[in-house]
Parts: structure tokens; sequence; C-alpha cells
């Protein structure tokens, strides 16, 4: 409830229970709700381009040796959770159809399907993980690269610090990425349960508009983590 | 006016209202009505009571910083305990107060009321911003009382990574909360700003204020981020030795410093743009002129804050880096001083043939004018490369910096605070004490870090507790210790008449300065919703020739009375 | 960002993200297949160059971007973009034009 009492304040407001006392109108907080939203996405590309430009740098510096790392993480499942992602992405805009359109079982299971993809987006990355792992490819104590053939250079070998460069930057990029997916997941757990409970209707549905673009921009970071991690030098 | 009715005593910071008439401070009593207020003036004295607190902290360490410097000898702390100290001083003082200053206080306050809206667009969003960076300060004090950080605050890689036994992770952390408080803040302010300007506020009628705190705001948006990933990384490697910044593992220890200033460069304007917001509100008020240049200011300030991230390496000039990308962002630095002197050029011209008052906030403002032009001009003795290979981490530069953040910043939040203090809290503050205060402030200040320009030049090298071998430098740094201490007695005193003024202050009225702006169309203090009715503006910003002019009634001069001089007896 | 209900393209825009759909995982295929064929330093520019089309398309027709009521949205966009660039860029010139290795 906020604070204080209002001293002689009219508006003419719509009585939606959803408009917010210092907004004037529902318009005002929608392109509010929205405005907000895509400047944190903003702040989001600048949040995962520190990690791109150490990554840039140091492909720059040590590319055969990224491109033994990256040849050795499975291409097929990040193609495949490149799919899941980009169908995920097509039902999110399905569910913000269904929300404008005053369709609740198809957004109700548009969201459903959302996260069933996004959680089948983690499992996979949690194969892939766990098949780094066994190999001692994750960095730290336990790391080993030895005696890994540079592609195209069947006479060098890469420098296994440098590959643990990659792999450092590797989980820390992915894993922050699927920090965003869970905090998605979340967040469409809300829409979810909110929808069910028939709050969103045409005219107010800002929540479930907003959830997509998070999601979205998600999708985006993945579509280059994607060529950047797992593509460098497939030729054989 | 009527004398303040005595009121019994209340749980609340003991306010007086000079009438009976709400507002928001008495518009709600109790704890939990200020820990879960949404309204943007309560936000606001909270963060003034939070970085209040933070600025003694930092102003402790440097206490202790200029004592240990009154000899040439380390002998009132250990070398690493002094390595705690600077960087203690330096990281509190620029994530927990500067940083957050004027945004925080009077932008949280101000903004809303600048622009005609009845709280910024996301209030639970502003609280959030003030419950993050409480939590980011309490995790820094702990921090400190635990054993601190002796890196200093730009804590390099690889002593922080790989070498330091002192709480990186910890104090990382904290800046992380602290610096996603300011990502929230810069955020609420983009919106607001773009959705909730009143009818006929229109972009050109902004006060400069606005359009300061708006690329302010920018700046914390897109840089933020990149330091804040560059602690994720820091932390990373210290837990596993990843050798991202690690040279025997391949890893580049300058990339750390790329990161890192490309987010601390802008900082610098972070902490210095709003101050520039406020002092031409007050250069405007009292030289009852409109700002000369209105839109060169306006488009000054955005100039600032995209150049600004144009320039970071700078700082990296000696570090290792590419002679010719130096060459380059020397050039850059050159360039970003343009829109700075833009703005001084453009304050000087408001005072010409002004009507000048030298009431308090002016006294603040005249002083930003000389500092900051000071700290300014040794910003480009820095970006001059041959220049910078001498002066590089001496006290050349701890001088320019301090001209600049805190002859410049603390200043104009110093001023501000004076300007808007009868519209916070509905009292008059004393004025001669006022005066007498920024006096000793700008006696202090120059007798502390003037010399350090000396110092610096003749080449006394900076985080260093034992100069004993050039014991030469001794008398100037005593002088700095000695204007510390003014500098210490100028800060505290407007500490303790603001307080007095809370309960013995005359009742302030709606303008006591007849300023032009629509937060000084609304009572003083103000109710929760500001204003009663949504105003519609009709006149320019700075119409100080309407206001002062002879015809009540013309638009947006509905003073009750016409007073040319303002009054803040 | 604002969805007009009675703008000409809601009247069907099914087809439209179905179609996006469909481009974004031949494109995702092509990617992939490309990555395997020896095209010397162009790998790298074909793969960047379909993630940003990938990119493009989800952030104009996914996200609504193209039909923006606003220009701030696309300036937003923008300006996300370029100071990403600059960081990127910037930095590389340091990196770019050490003389030692």
């Amino acid at each position: 409830m906020p604070d204080s009492t209002v001293i002689g304040l009219h508006h003419e407001e719509e009585h939606h229970p959803e408009l917010l006392h210092h907004f004037a109108d529902a318009q005002q907080q929608r392109d509010s709700a929205s405005l907000g939203m895509w400047v944190f996405l903003a702040t989001e590309v600048m949040f995962f381009g520190g990690l791109f430009c150490a990554y840039l740098v140091y492909r720059h510096w040590y590319f055969p040796d990224f491109a033994a790392a990256s040849k050795s993480i499975d291409a097929t499942l990040g193609a495949t959770n490149t799919a899941v992602l980009i169908c995920s992405s097509l039902t999110v805009v399905l569910a913000v159809w269904a929300a404008q359109t005053a369709r609740r079982t198809l957004l109700i299971v548009s969201l459903i399907l959302t996260m069933l993809l996004g959680m089948a987006f983690l499992g996979i990355k949690g194969i892939e993980y766990r098949e780094k792992f066994v190999e001692h490819h994750v960095p730290g104590a336990s790391f080993s690269f030895d005696k890994v053939q540079v592609p195209g250079h069947p006479d060098q070998y890469a420098n296994p610090h440098h590959a643990q460069i990659f792999f450092s930057l590797y989980f820390v990029m992915t894993g922050l990425h699927a920090l965003h997916m869970i905090i998605g997941l979340g967040i469409f757990l809300w829409l979810l349960i909110m929808a069910w409970k028939g709050r969103f209707t045409p005219e107010w549905h800002t929540p479930v508009e907003i959830g997509g673009l998070y999601w979205h921009f998600v999708d985006i970071v993945w579509i280059y983590l994607f060529p950047l991690l797992y593509l460098i030098d497939r030729h054989p | 006016m009527p004398n303040p009715i005595p009121q019994p005593a209340t749980p609340q910071p003991a306010i007086a209202p000079p009438v009976e008439r709400e507002n928001y401070l008495n518009a709600k009593y109790g704890v939990w009505s200020w820990l879960l207020t949404t309204d943007h003036k309560r936000i606001a004295l909270l963060y003034l009571l939070s970085i209040t607190f933070f600025f003694f902290i930092g102003g402790f360490f440097a206490l202790l910083i200029r004592l240990e410097l009154l000899t040439p000898a380390g002998d009132l702390v250990q070398a690493d305990t002094y390595n705690k100290l600077f960087t203690m001083h330096g990281m509190v003082m620029v994530f927990f107060f500067l940083i957050p200053s004027i945004p925080a206080v009077l932008g949280n306050f101000l903004v809303p009321m600048m622009i005609g809206a009845k709280d910024l667009a996301f209030p639970r969003i502003n609280l959030l911003s003030w419950y993050l960076y409480v939590i980011g300060g309490v995790m820094m004090l702990h921090c400190m009382l635990t054993g601190g950080v002796d890196t200093g605050w730009t804590f390099y890689a690889p002593f922080s990574t790989n070498f330091t036994n002192t709480k990186i992770v910890e104090a990382g952390l904290a800046i992380f909360v602290a610096g996603f408080s300011s990502i929230l803040t810069g955020l609420n302010f983009v919106v607001t700003i773009h959705r909730m300007r009143a009818p006929g506020m229109t972009w050109s009628r902004l006060p400069l204020f606005i359009w300061a705190h708006y690329a302010t705001s920018i700046i914390q948006l897109l840089g933020t981020p990149v330091v804040a990933v560059t602690i994720v990384l820091v932390a990373a490697e210290r837990a596993l030795h990843l050798g991202i910044f690690d040279p025997k593992l391949g890893g580049d220890p300058l990339l750390f410093q790329h990161l890192f200033w490309f987010y601390s460069h802008p900082a610098v304007y972070i902490m210095i743009l709003p101050s520039m917001g406020v002092v031409t509100e007050i250069i405007a008020c009292f030289s009852r002129k409109r700002i000369f240049g209105y839109s060169f200011v306006a488009f000054s300030s955005i100039a600032i804050a995209v150049f600004g991230f144009l320039v970071w390496a700078h700082h990296m000039f000696v570090a290792g880096m590419s002679v010719y990308a130096a060459l380059v962002f020397s050039l850059l630095s050159y360039a970003v001083a343009v829109p700075s002197a833009i703005k001084v050029f453009n304050w000087t011209a408001t005072l010409y043939k002004g009507s000048i008052h030298y009431d308090a906030p002016m006294l603040y403002a005249f002083g930003f004018l000389g500092l900051f032009t000071i700290g300014g001009l040794t910003g480009l003795f820095l970006s001059a490369l041959g220049i910078n290979v001498h002066v590089t981490d001496t006290y050349f530069v701890v001088a320019h910096f301090h001209y600049i953040m805190v002859g410049g910043a603390v200043m104009g939040y110093l001023g501000g605070m004076h300007f808007w203090w009868p519209k916070i809290s509905g009292k008059l503050y004393p004025e001669g004490w006022a005066r007498l205060a920024a006096l000793i402030v700008f006696i202090g200040f120059n007798l502390t870090f003037f010399p350090q320009f000396l110092l610096g030049y003749m080449g006394m090298p900076r985080r260093y507790y034992d100069y004993s071998h050039m014991p030469e430098f001794q008398i100037l740094n005593v002088l700095s210790t000695a204007g510390a201490t003014v500098l210490g007695v100028g800060y505290l005193l407007p500490m303790v008449y603001f307080l007095w003024s809370m309960r013995y202050g005359k009742p302030a009225p709606d303008n006591p300065w007849n300023a032009a702006g629509l937060e000084w169309k609304t009572p003083s203090p103000p109710p929760t919703f500001n204003f009663d009715e949504e105003p519609v503006v009709t006149w320019e910003a700075y119409n100080y020739d309407e206001l002062d002019s002879p015809d009540l009634g013309s638009p947006g001069n509905d003073a009750p009375h016409k007073q040319e001089v303002p009054v803040a007896r | 960002m604002s969805e007009h209900s009675n703008s000409a393209h809601a009247k069907s825009p099914l087809k439209m993200y179905f179609g996006i759909w469909a481009t974004l995982l031949i494109f995702t295929y092509i990617t992939y297949k490309a990555a395997f064929i020896e095209l010397g330093s162009f790998n790298a520019a074909v793969a960047l160059g379909i993630a940003t089309l990938k990119a493009t398309l989800v952030a104009l027709f996914f996200m609504h971007v193209w039909h923006a009521s606003e220009k701030l949205t696309k300036l937003v966009v923008i300006a996300a973009l370029f100071f990403l660039l600059l960081l990127l860029g910037l930095t590389m010139t340091d990196y770019a034009t050490r003389p030692w290795s």
C-alpha cells in the first residue's frame, strides 16, 4: 500500500486494477515498462560485451589453441541447443499473440512449451558440461589438455595454458548465459501462474510482452555464442 | 509566519512542520513507513543518510593517510596497512559516496518534481536500488572490518588475482551489488525523463539539471555492466587460477585494465555531470538570468557522456599498451575536454551582466567553477603522452582527480544541498554559517590539494607510505595535512547546522530564492505526490526575466509577491 | 512497444512468425554445415554474418522492433550496439597494433 494519503489529487484514471497511481494513464505505464525493459537489455548487452571483448582478444592472440579447444566441444549439441532456443522464441511470440487476442489456453500452452524448451536447453548444457568435466577440460586444478592437435596442423600441439583460457571463457560465458536462462524460467513460471489466474487481458498483458523481450535477448546471446565457441575451426 | 507549534517527540527524525499541512515528511510515521516507502523524496533522504555515513568512513581513511604523510618515515602504520588505507578510501569514496551522491539524493528528490511528475517511473525499483546500495555497503563494511583490501581501488591484475591475500572477492561483490543499484537508478531516470514529463515540458524546456542526469544515467547504464563482469572474471580467476589475466598462463594483465577503465573512466563523468547540472541551476538563479547557450549546455552533457567512453586507455599509457593506440586515446582525451569547456564558457557568459547574489549555494558554484577548471586543465596535461610518462602515479594525478572530484563534484553537491535544503526540509539553514563553511571548504581544499600538484610534479609517487628518501617533500605534505583538517571542519559545519535547522530553522517559503523550475511551485516541503494538479508548462526554462518582472500572472510567474532579491534569511 | 490491435500486420502475424522461425532454423543449419567446409578466413565471416542476420530477424520481428511505434526503441538498440562495438573496437586498436607478440 503506498504511503501517505492524497491531497486533492484527481486524475481521470481508467480504474484499471493494474494501473499504478503515479502514471497518468495505462498507455504511459505500458510504454514505461517497455522502455524500461529495452534499457535493461542494453545493460545486458554491455554485461556480456565485456566477456566478448576478452574472447576477441584471446582468439586474436591464440587462434590455433582456441581452434583446438573449440573442436573438442560438441558442435551437434550446440547446434541442437540453438534450434531449441529458436523454437522457444517462437513459442514466446505465440504467447504474446495469445495474450493480445485473449486466447488463454494458447497462452498457457505457449508459456509451458517455452519453459520446457528452456529446460531442455539447460539439460543439454548439463550434458555438455559433464562431458567437459569427464575430459578434464574444466579450468582449475585438474585441467589437462595435453597432446591435442591444432586443426589443420597435425604436427602442432595446442598450448594447454591457452586452451585453458578458452575453456575459462567458455564456462563463464555459457554459465552466465545459463544463469540468465534460469532467471528466465523463473520469470516465465511467474507469468504462467498469472496467466492461469486469468490476470492477462488484451488491454493489459505487459508482463508477457516484456518477459518475452528478455527471453528473446537470451536467445540472441546464444545465437552469437554458438558460432564463436563451437565453430572456430571445424573443417577437417 | 506562525510560530512552530511545539510537538511531542515522535519516533521520526524530529521535524516539526511549521503548519499542519500534510507533506511527504509527516504523511506517515513509523520506521516501516520509511523503510518500505516508494516515495522518491523519502528514498532520497534514505540515500542522504547512507551516503553521508560512507562519506565519514572514507573521510576517516583520508585522515589516517594524511596523518601518516605528515612525516617522511612510515611511522604511523605499516606498509600493508597503508595500502589498505588508500584502497578503502578510494573504494568507499568512489563507489559508496561519489557515484551515488547527487543522483541518488538530489536526482531522486528533484527529477520527478522538475518534470512535473508524481514520482519516478518505477518507484519500487527505486526502493530496491537503495536496498542494494545498503547491502553492498554492509558487505564493504564487513570486508573492511575483517581485513580489507590492499590493491588500490583499481584492483589491478595480476596482483589482485594472484598475489594478494586480502578480501578481493568480498569487496568485488560489494561493488557489484552497489553497481546494480547504480544501474537501476540510471534506468529509472532514463525512463522517467522520456515518459513522465508533464504536458508542455518539452525537451528544450527541461532544466539542465535534468539533461545532466539523463547523460549521467546513460553512462551508468552502459558502463557499469562492464566493470561488473570484470569483477566476475577477477573472482573466477582468484578461485580457479584461470589465467585470463595471468601472464604466466598466457593471460594479459592489460586486458583487465581495458575492461576496468572502460567503466571507470566514464564513472568519473557519472561523478561530475550531476554536479555540473546543479551548478547550472545555481548560477542561473543567483545571476537572475537565463543560462547562456541552453542547447550547447544540454548537448554538451550528452557529448561528455558519449566521448567519455572513448578515452579510457589514457589511464594505461605507461602500462605497456600499444603506442599507436595510445596516440589515438590521447587525441580523444583532448576532444573530451571540449564539451566541458563549453559548459565553463556558458556559465561564465551567464554570469556576465547578471545580478549576482552571493548566497551560500552561489559560493559553492563559484568554487566549482575555479576548481573544476583547474582540475580539468590538469587533465589535459595528463593526456599529453610525454607529460604523462613523467607524472603518472605521482601526486600530480592525485591532485588532478581530487580537484575534480572534491573541488568539483563535492562542491556541487554541497551547493545543491544548500540550494534545495528549504524545499527538502521546509526549513532555512543559517546563511551566515553557510557562507563561512563554504569559505572554509574552499580554503581547506586548496591548502590540501594544491601542494599535491607540486609534490607530484617534483616526483613524489602516490600510494607510498614512506617518502624518507625525499625528506624535502615534508613541508608540502604538512601543508596538505593542515588543509585536510581545515577541510574536515568545513564539511562538519553543514552537517551541524542542517541538523540544527531541522529543529530550529525558520520555516521556508515555497520559493525562498524566487527560482525558476517546477519544484519551486510546490510547498516546502512538498506533499507526497508533489503536485496537487498536473502542471501544464507553457514557459521556457530559466524564465528569470519573467520571475523578476513587475508583471504578475505572466506564464510561469505566479509568485505570491514579486521579489527580485532571493530571500533566505 | 505497443501492439496496435488494428494494424494490418496483426491480422495474421502467425504466418510471419512461423516464417521467421523456419528461416532461423535454416540459417542455423547452414551455419553448422558451413563450418565444416574449408573457407579460410571467410569461415568466421560467414558464421558471424549469419549470426548477425539471425539476431536481426529475432530483434526486428520477434521483439517487434520493425513495427515499433517509437523511434526510441530503435535508438536504444542502436545505442547498445554502438557502445558494444566501441568496447570491442577500441580495445582491439591496442591489441592489433602492438608491435611485439
